[in-house]
């Protein structure tokens, strides 16, 4: 659990003692995604989710910009905005920083979040504002019929790129971590488990918390993240991050590599002691990032968990703060005497 | 030797120098003595929008006019009695404006060959004929400064850095303007560096001391305090006016106020402003681009906040999606435009009236947005609180139309009593034994409730999809899309506005004149002109350009002709003419700058003679 000068988590916002169920957070609208969808189960991921947190539905808001995975908020039975395309973490900042007392959640995709939104994402991390921002990354652009994404592999056929796609992809990790932010995870649709025990420390975590969820397009980009899934193989490739544990996956470990940064060796091959233990509350960031890259080329290994939760102030806090001052310094705002604070004259 | 005091009525000074002379300090104290001395006074800013552009050149001249008299004044003036040039750029850029016998105060330390050649002068005017139609008072200003604060521990560069504050000094002595503020307002500026404070002050006074000896000067001016209207006054610009009204807004309202704002000129005074008075709970917000600036100032409306961003023009364009939204949820927002002249970055710290068809029209689909647009500096308090109204009132974006002549502008303000402004509070929804429907809307209002997080049994799901009329759920039935298209702007139109008043003082009179914004103080000041050379005019002015007044179609074909000068191509024009199928004679001027009283009352004459 995150330790913060101004109270954990989730202290600064109402509680019900009300036994809440999955059902209480339903919305009576109908679910409108495509059969098969990865997006189903990260609703009722979510939906299962919310009544562990005990708090009263009316202060939950779930924001989203456009796309897909925008439509989220229509599908939750608490307060819900689904703005514009990429603008969702502006229009959260506004609410969340002037609201303390609300859970604000921000729903978005790669492209809303990487391509139209990319600049407001890069700015709410940096300012920590009090925001879970869920990241469904399909590595597709699904509402407009399939083109490729900006996390779209190099070389990826599309409608709009018939001849392969020229972009390197962002690695949404990497650039979360470069831009400031306190939280960063990953986590998989399919995985209920895993996803929820990421969005309890998600919550917990007083800031700006960035989930990316892997999440299957199956009309589109179908079984982008079938090696994670697979039985077969997923063990072997996939790397958990818990804090304070050694990084490995059933055959496979991280080690320090010689000359600096990390690789990742034959579990077989390497001593126990060599293997990296995991500290996710590091405040240097650079071995976070360097785990970050690990998924290069695409999929041979993958981590997956909570890369990086470090401890600062949120942005409703700080600014909160500043309004105290002001008012214990030159006592709460009076209108006349502003009106009158300048030099004066008077015509009789 | 004892001087001649002569009497004037009103005087326009001009103080012209590079811009990093300090002449919008300058000019600054020279209105703060004026205001503080009872005339009435109006000023006119005009500087680069270089920080400092290249010295001594014509780019980079920065001025600052004032218009003080013994009576209530309604422009900056058209043309100076007085120049002060602090350089032979700040004097070829200003001459054109001077008429013929204005004196002219010239700093002959920078009117060295070199400062000379670069503004194309090939002989010193100072020192031939082609200054013999004005009056000209040849000053070493930098040297007589310098020489002043000798005794001081003061760099040469520091000590000539004063010669605006002894160029003051002179100006003080030569209109009679008390002094003791000037001195109390350097003391503070300086108040860390106070041997810098004490050298301006000597500068300020070797300047005053400068008029009373020397023969240069013969006669000194008095204009006594004029008569306003009882009251405690100070003097304000319109963008600190525009921020106070937003704040009083926010306490008239009972509402927190959140600014999402970028930076942007002539906007970005109202940011600075605002982020001073946190102890009023504002929230100032400096967002990464314009259009975090709204969308953070949208969000903090849902969540129940008096949402405001502040911008000009170029800012309005990235807007514009977020406008949208705020359009389809129907949540108050308070959207600040301070025009300046475009298209595209234009000339920033230039003023025009050329967004009106923007903030009107701006946007996909059927977007109705009122708007509201102050006449002169201190009325952007007043039309700030009924921008905030509106928006409360009707849950929508408002428009309020500044522009950089009145936010840099400034003019003496009769405060309002506190207790008499508008009460414009309102009630947020609470759950009541019906279903909640987002979308069921005031009968009288049409406005829908305003139902915030945090408050139980109202949650519910907004966005810039189609909403079915009630409900507000997704809907892309035709009919409905219809319905709603229509009661969006059925919403608009029904905002109640204040019927138009006409200034008209003679019967028979077959000409108005109709302004909107800015252009308030020269029209007033042509039409006063016409009359009292004993023509017929009347005149009307617009506050609210959406939805117009209801009686403006009927005002309009109660005279034979309307003029109507603005600041653009046409912009009101062409609404106007669309609604009221009346045939308005246009009069447009895109230069940058105000219209000037003369220019228009000759105009008006123009109509009046022209059947």
């Amino acid at each position: 659990m995150t330790e913060l000068v101004n109270g954990k988590g989730l202290d600064l916002i109402p509680k019900t003692d009300a036994k809440q169920t999955l059902k209480d957070f339903k919305s009576d609208q109908e679910v409108r995604w495509c059969p098969g969808c990865g997006d189903y189960a990260i609703l009722a991921a979510v939906q299962s989710f919310l009544p562990e947190l005990g708090l009263r539905r009316e202060n939950i808001v779930f924001v989203s910009g456009i796309g897909c995975s925008s439509r989220f908020p229509y599908y939750l039975n608490t307060y819900g905005f689904h703005s514009i395309h990429g603008r969702a973490p502006a229009i959260a900042t506004g609410l969340a920083a002037s609201r303390p007392d609300l859970s604000v959640w921000v729903i978005t995709g790669d492209g809303d979040a990487l391509s139209i939104g990319g600049n407001h994402l890069i700015h709410a991390l940096r300012r920590n504002v009090n925001l879970n921002v869920l990241l469904f990354n399909n590595r597709i652009y699904g509402l407009t019929k399939g083109q490729y994404s900006p996390t779209s592999e190099v070389g990826k056929i599309t409608k709009s790129t018939p001849m392969g796609s020229l972009d390197k992809p962002f690695n949404p990790i990497s650039l979360a971590i470069g831009a400031e932010a306190s939280f960063v995870a990953r986590t998989i649709d399919s995985d209920r488990k895993h996803l929820q025990s990421v969005l309890r420390e998600a919550t917990a975590h007083r800031g700006t918390s960035l989930v990316e969820i892997y999440q299957n397009c199956n009309i589109f980009n179908d079984n982008a993240f079938e090696p994670l899934k697979d039985p077969e193989v997923r063990d072997d490739i996939t790397l958990r991050l818990e804090h304070d544990q050694p990084i490995v996956s059933t055959t496979k470990a991280v080690v320090r590599a010689a000359g600096g940064g990390i690789r990742v060796a034959d579990r077989a091959t390497v001593d126990e002691d060599e293997i990296l233990i995991h500290d996710a509350h590091n405040p240097d960031p650079s071995v976070a990032f360097a785990l970050s890259r690990l998924d290069e080329p695409a999929f041979e290994h993958v981590p997956i968990g909570i890369f990086r939760q470090v401890d600062r102030p949120a942005y409703d806090v700080l600014m909160a703060e500043q309004l105290e001052q002001a008012a214990a310094k030159q006592g709460p705002g009076d209108l006349n005497e502003l009106l009158l604070g300048g030099d004066t004259w008077r015509i009789s | 030797m004892t001087k001649q005091v002569q009497q004037l009525d009103r005087v326009i000074i001009r103080f012209a120098g590079d811009s990093g002379d300090g002449m919008q300090l300058t000019g600054d104290r020279f209105t703060a003595g004026t205001a503080e001395f009872g005339n009435d006074l109006s000023t006119l800013p005009n500087f680069p929008a270089e920080i400092r552009a290249p010295a001594g050149t014509l780019p980079g001249v920065s001025s600052f006019q004032l218009h003080f008299a013994d009576h209530d004044i309604l422009t900056p003036g058209d043309a100076p009695n007085v120049l002060v040039a602090m350089n032979p750029a700040a004097l070829k850029a200003n001459l054109g404006d001077l008429p013929r016998g204005a004196d002219i105060i010239a700093n002959t330390d920078e009117f060295t060959k070199r400062n000379l050649q670069k503004v194309g002068y090939d002989g010193n005017p100072l020192e031939d004929d082609s200054l013999a139609e004005w009056r000209v008072h040849a000053v070493p200003l930098t040297s007589l400064t310098v020489k002043a604060l000798e005794g001081f521990d003061i760099s040469k560069k520091d000590a000539e850095r004063s010669k605006n504050m002894f160029a003051l000094g002179l100006l003080s002595w030569l209109y009679h303007r008390p002094t003791e503020h000037t001195i109390s307002f350097l003391e503070q500026k300086f108040a860390k560096k106070p041997e810098i404070a004490k050298a301006n002050i000597a500068a300020f006074q070797a300047g005053w001391n400068y008029g009373e000896t020397t023969e240069s000067f013969s006669v000194s001016y008095e204009i006594k305090p004029a008569k306003l209207e009882p009251g405690v006054y100070r003097n304000i610009s319109g963008n600190q006016a525009l921020a106070y009204g937003l704040i009083a807004a926010s306490v008239q309202a009972e509402l927190p106020l959140f600014l999402g704002s970028y930076p942007i000129t002539p906007a970005s005074d109202i940011l600075h402003e605002l982020s001073k008075h946190k102890q009023f709970g504002v929230r100032t917000f400096q967002a990464e681009d314009e259009i975090a600036g709204v969308g953070a100032a949208l969000g903090a409306a849902f969540g129940g906040a008096l949402g405001v961003t502040t911008t000009s023009g170029p800012g309005v364009v990235l807007k514009g999606e977020t406008v949208g939204l705020a359009v389809m949820t129907e949540l108050p927002l308070i959207l600040v435009d301070v025009q300046r002249a475009g298209p595209s970055t234009g000339m920033p710290t230039k003023t025009e009236q050329t967004d009106l068809l923007m903030a009107m029209f701006g946007r996909n689909g059927e977007s109705p947005v009122p708007i509201v647009a102050p006449s002169s500096p201190s009325d952007c308090f007043d039309a700030a609180i009924e921008a905030a109204r509106i928006a409360v009132k009707y849950r929508t974006p408002v428009y309020l139309l500044s522009d950089g002549y009145l936010a840099n502008g400034s003019e003496p303000w009769r405060l309002p009593e506190v207790s008499d402004l508008p009460d414009i509070s309102t009630e947020f929804a609470v759950v009541t034994d019906d279903e909640f429907k987002p979308y069921t809307r005031n009968t009288e209002t049409l406005a829908r409730p305003w139902a915030i997080p945090g408050t139980p049994g109202l949650e519910h799901r907004i966005g810039g999809i189609e909403k079915a009329d009630g409900t507000g759920n997704i809907s892309y039935d035709p009919d409905n899309h219809d319905r709603m298209v229509r009661l969006r702007q059925a919403k608009i139109d029904g905002i109640d506005v204040p019927d138009l008043e006409v200034d008209d003082t003679h019967d028979g009179t077959r000409v108005l004149v109709l302004g909107w914004g800015s252009t308030y103080g020269p029209i007033a000041a042509a039409v006063r002109r016409i009359r009292k050379a004993g023509g017929k005019v009347a005149q009307a002015h617009l506050r609210h350009l959406n939805p117009l007044p209801a009686n403006t179609g009927e005002v309009l074909k109660s005279y034979d002709k309307v003029l109507l000068p603005e600041i653009n191509l046409g912009q009101l024009a062409l609404i106007l003419r669309a609604k009221f199928l009346v045939d308005i004679i246009s009069y447009n001027r895109v230069r940058g700058l105000p219209f000037k009283a003369e220019e228009l009352a000759g105009v008006i004459q123009d109509v009046i003679d022209s059947d």
